[in-house]
């Protein structure tokens, strides 16, 4: 009996080396998506978007009307909400990083959440008559998910977004027709620089 | 005696497969075998430290404290042997009158981690065949 059971403790010593070695893995993994910064944020890519916000805001001026205004930053931000994934993926893409999983996954949900609010608070301030507060509540809310998801990534991330956050205050508190003049310093100039510094110092 | 011999008669039952992944196992485990399991890596805390470093070009001792929830003195202690291996190098500089600690792994420390990245792999795919 003893025998019996000396054999079956070294019987499954084996398995048990298994599931060590699987429990290893993961730990590595999980080691390994925890310190990853992700690092595929779109340099050039960010260039381009400032370039179509600086378009935008040349027509937006022109604009008497403020539902056309509205058309006219509805439409970059779908502009540039497609540029940045197109090229954010490319990035990622060419340097084998995930972009929905691990420091990507985190970095993505991170900087989304306050730009997706953003759509309903815009609906209720253009409803109640609160138009000219959109630009400062737009670059503010970017800035909070540029910081958090910043947080994942490389540290002049965060920096942009703590001048988009400073832009956005003071949007705020700046005369209605100061409006533009701030889209086109935020969207437009923030993510010339910025990207420029991207392009420069993490390639692409 | 008797144990051995009873040892032996349930040995003598084991499959060829069986025989093999034992004798692999054993092997990835045994002292004497020179492709042995590397000890100093398989420590928790110091395979964090080489799998953190293994995705990073450079860490500082804040960041690896906080991405391995361990205390200043644990740390040390793991990153010194690390260290003293030529695993792992570390460069202190001074923030202003902040001493900061900068640790990168070495070539010596990328290959060890390798090494163990398929041992480990071994050992499930000998047990998974």
């Amino acid at each position: 009996m003893v025998a019996n059971r000396n054999y079956s403790a070294q019987r499954t010593e084996p398995p048990a080396l298994h599931t060590s070695a699987m429990n290893n893995i993961r730990f590595i993994r999980d080691m390994m998506e925890r310190s990853a910064s992700f690092t595929a944020v779109p340099g050039w890519g960010m260039t381009v978007m400032g370039s179509t916000a600086l378009v935008a805001a040349s027509i937006a001026f022109f604009c008497t009307a403020i539902e056309t205004w509205l058309v006219v930053w509805m439409i970059e931000a779908v502009f540039a909400v497609s540029i940045g994934f197109v090229t954010m993926k490319r990035k990622a893409n060419a340097a084998d990083a995930a972009i929905f999983t691990g420091a990507g996954g985190k970095f993505m949900l991170n900087l989304c959440i306050p730009i997706l609010a953003a759509i309903p608070l815009t609906v209720v301030l253009y409803q109640n008559g609160l138009a000219a507060s959109l630009p400062g509540l737009w670059m503010l809310l970017y800035g909070v998910g540029v910081v958090t998801g910043g947080v994942f990534s490389v540290r002049v991330i965060q920096m942009m977004g703590y001048c988009f956050i400073g832009l956005g205050v003071a949007a705020l508190f700046a005369p209605a027709s100061w409006g533009n003049v701030f889209l086109a310093v935020g969207f437009g100039g923030t993510h010339i620089l910025f990207g420029c510094v991207i392009a420069w110092r993490y390639g692409g | 005696m008797a144990k051995p011999n009873a040892l032996r008669k349930q040995d003598s039952k084991e499959t060829p497969a069986e025989s093999n992944k034992l004798r692999v196992v054993h092997n990835l485990m045994s002292k004497s075998d020179p492709t042995k399991l590397d000890r100093l890596i398989h420590e928790r805390i110091r395979l964090g430290i080489i799998s953190a470093l293994a995705v990073n070009e450079s860490l500082s001792f804040k960041d690896l404290k906080k991405i391995l929830n361990t205390s200043d003195g644990n740390l040390s202690v793991h990153a010194r042997k690390l260290e003293e291996a030529d695993y792992i190098l570390c460069k202190k500089t001074f923030d202003g009158r902040v001493p900061k600690t900068e640790f990168r792994l070495s070539a010596k420390g990328k290959r060890a981690f390798e090494r163990y990245l398929e041992h480990m792999e071994t050992l499930i795919q000998a047990m998974r065949n």
